[in-house]
């Protein structure tokens, strides 16, 4: 179903997540729209490191940049919602855009240290100008919920909503990028940046625009996060949010964007297990530093074991089996008696 | 002019540390082609043990040595553990490339829960064995202190020990081979491996040197999310860039730059501004000259 009828399993889906909206508890409403803010931000990621073959593990500077946009929009222009995530996304892509310029020349660790840079800096810079409230931060407040939707929809509920809504399109539209001209030529590049270039495809250019995109989805994230916490403050994105997040990607599989769903849940479901783990054993220690134990262990154990995510191996298994349904791009250019090739 | 002579002496106070930071990463990119994000969380690790030796044994001095000997096995170990079982499942496709850098950013998450789950979250202080107030010259008051008087000797004796060693003996000759042309060092009947592990392992005891040294010149308290041991890997990468991410006197000398560039912009500017400063800096070489400056030309597109 997913392979013939994209969009209606994306409606399906957000039908299926509005009757569980109805059904569960406030906290488990409030969990289910970070899984969608996760799921934005962990697929941004998977669009960069996956796709384009640029890491970053500062994404948590991009969701802060958006963050602050659209609490800023909110505060001093009174935008609408939808105008401010829409600020968010733009004001993110911007900086991504300024980043990608320079890293479009960077490989590997360069790139991973400047990024890792920008996110332990950030923060600090965010406290030095007023405009942004300090450690305090400030608030990013969209208002109740219609009246229209009855007396009892509550404020999470709305953030619920919205959040899903968000990131539906928003993977919806990914998926059809990543499948698009753009999306194999940036697999092309990430394979064989020679041979992608012979084959006509502008490595830069292309780098710099999947940098753009991707630093855009992570402002909506970090918009929808401001939101569901009605608060965007340097605290809120953390440098473990960005180490979350490409934990997340990496759970999901960086290679393609099917699995994007394990690492957000994941993500969300880490702390409660460590909460449960800690509640039965009564101790402080457990509760905070548990869920970075299991986080980080589970990092390694899949970079170790299942490098390309829980999809890609069973592609893999299946591939082998015979169904070869995900091929890779290849590209081969010969000049003269030199050839190159995105087959490995 | 006294500003001007402050700003130096802060600018090789700090640079003496960075250096530190920067030679280990040098040396672990050098054998093994990661950069060690982990870094910072070793030299935390590190820097708690010296804590505790201290609590243990009372002693600063017998403390330093014994924490940095621990530094070193640890970091031998993870290469034993971690990159050689990485090398193993050598992987393709999109996660190849950065695989190790994800491994080592997990090692730091790892640490850190490690270190909240035995001392705690609050913080814990690590006292500087000597005075930091300033000497007297007369009636001013210079900004070197007999700790960081020091640091800057200690460091130095590291350095000469260190380049004594790459250049002067056969263990150097083969950590140099290796780096170089791991191949050819192999079929000239050097152990690449266990080379590797050793560069590992010096780079495991300068990093803890300059955790501990850091924690005595600076504020004194160690913490599990401590943004100072954050900010010391991000300027220790930094130095090693500008100076190529392949040199050790490469690394020194980058240290020193950063070292003196941020002094200067703290005196004359804001030390609000030390951060974007050194942020800049890090764009500025990248973009102008991605090869560092005692790097080799080749040596960017590992």
């Amino acid at each position: 179903m997913l392979k013939k009828h994209p969009l209606l399993t994306f409606i399906f889906f957000g039908f299926v997540l509005f009757l569980i909206s109805n059904r569960i508890d406030e906290l488990t409403v409030y969990q289910g729209a970070t899984v969608a803010v996760y799921a934005i931000g962990v697929a941004s990621l998977i669009l960069l490191i996956g796709y384009s073959g640029q890491v970053s593990l500062g994404h948590g500077a991009f969701l802060a940049i958006g963050g602050f946009a659209a609490a800023l929009a909110r505060i001093h222009f009174e935008a609408p919602i939808w105008l401010t995530f829409v600020v968010a996304v733009l004001a993110a892509a911007i900086g991504g855009a300024l980043l990608g310029l320079a890293a479009a020349r960077l490989s590997g660790p360069y790139l991973a240290g400047t990024t890792l840079a920008l996110a332990i800096g950030l923060p600090s810079i965010a406290n030095q100008f007023s405009i942004f409230g300090g450690e305090q931060g400030i608030t990013f407040d969209i208002g109740l919920p219609p009246a229209s939707l009855g007396e009892d929809f509550t404020q999470y509920k709305w953030y619920f909503w919205i959040s899903w809504t968000v990131a539906l399109i928003t993977l919806y539209w990914l998926r059809n990028v990543l499948n698009s001209r753009y999306g194999r030529g940036w697999r092309a590049v990430r394979s064989n940046d020679v041979a992608a270039e012979l084959a006509g495809i502008h490595v830069g250019r292309n780098k710099v625009l999947a940098f753009t995109i991707s630093a855009g989805l992570a402002g909506l994230a970090g918009a929808l996060l401001a939101m569901t916490i009605s608060l965007a403050s340097p605290g809120v994105f953390p440098l473990a949010l960005s180490f979350s997040l490409a934990t997340g990607a990496v759970l999901s599989g960086v290679t393609t964007l099917g699995g994007v769903m394990i690492g957000s849940v994941t993500l969300v479901a880490i702390p409660e297990i460590a909460l449960a783990i800690a509640n039965r054993y009564g101790s402080e220690t457990i509760t905070t530093n548990l869920p970075g134990l299991l986080v980080s262990a589970l990092l390694i154990l899949t970079v170790l074991f299942v490098p390309n995510g829980p999809v890609e191996q069973m592609h893999a298994k299946r591939a082998k089996k015979g169904h070869s349904s995900h091929s890779p791009v290849e590209i081969s250019v010969r000049v003269g008696s030199k050839s190159w090739s995105t087959k490995k | 002019m006294n500003q001007f002579l402050d700003m130096v002496l802060i600018g090789i106070s700090a640079a003496s540390i960075y250096s530190l930071m920067a030679i280990s990463m040098v040396l672990v990119w050098r054998s093994t082609r990661v950069v060690n994000f982990a870094q910072a969380g070793m030299a935390l690790l590190s820097a708690y043990i010296g804590y505790e030796l201290v609590a243990r044994v009372g002693n600063f001095w017998i403390a330093l040595p014994l924490a940095m000997i621990l530094g070193a096995a640890f970091s031998a170990f993870i290469e034993f553990v971690l990159m050689r079982t990485l090398q193993k499942h050598s992987t393709q496709g999109a996660i190849a490339a950065i695989a190790p850098i994800i491994a080592t950013l997990g090692l730091l998450g790892l640490i850190r829960a490690t270190i909240g789950f035995i001392w705690g979250q609050a913080d814990v202080q690590l006292e500087a064995p000597l005075s930091k107030v300033g000497f007297k010259f007369g009636e001013t008051t210079i900004a070197v202190s007999p700790m960081s008087l020091f640091v800057l000797l200690f460091v130095i004796t590291l350095m000469i020990i260190v380049s004594l060693i790459f250049q002067k003996t056969n263990i150097g000759l083969a950590l140099r081979a290796s780096a170089y042309a791991p191949e050819i060092a192999q079929l000239a009947g050097i152990r690449v491996s266990g080379i590797r592990t050793l560069g590992w392992a010096i780079a495991g005891a300068a990093g803890a040197a300059a955790g501990i040294l850091q924690t005595v010149n600076g504020a004194g308290s160690l913490s599990p999310e401590s943004l100072e041991f954050s900010l010391l890997l991000v300027f220790g990468f930094i130095a090693a860039v500008i100076g190529g991410l392949e040199s050790l006197p490469g690394a020194v000398l980058g240290a020193l730059i950063l070292g003196l560039v941020l002094a200067a912009v703290q005196i004359y500017i804001s030390g609000a501004l030390v951060f974007i400063v050194a942020f800049l800096l890090l764009l500025l070489v990248l973009i102008v000259r991605p090869q560092g400056f005692l790097g080799s030309k080749a040596g960017r597109r590992a």
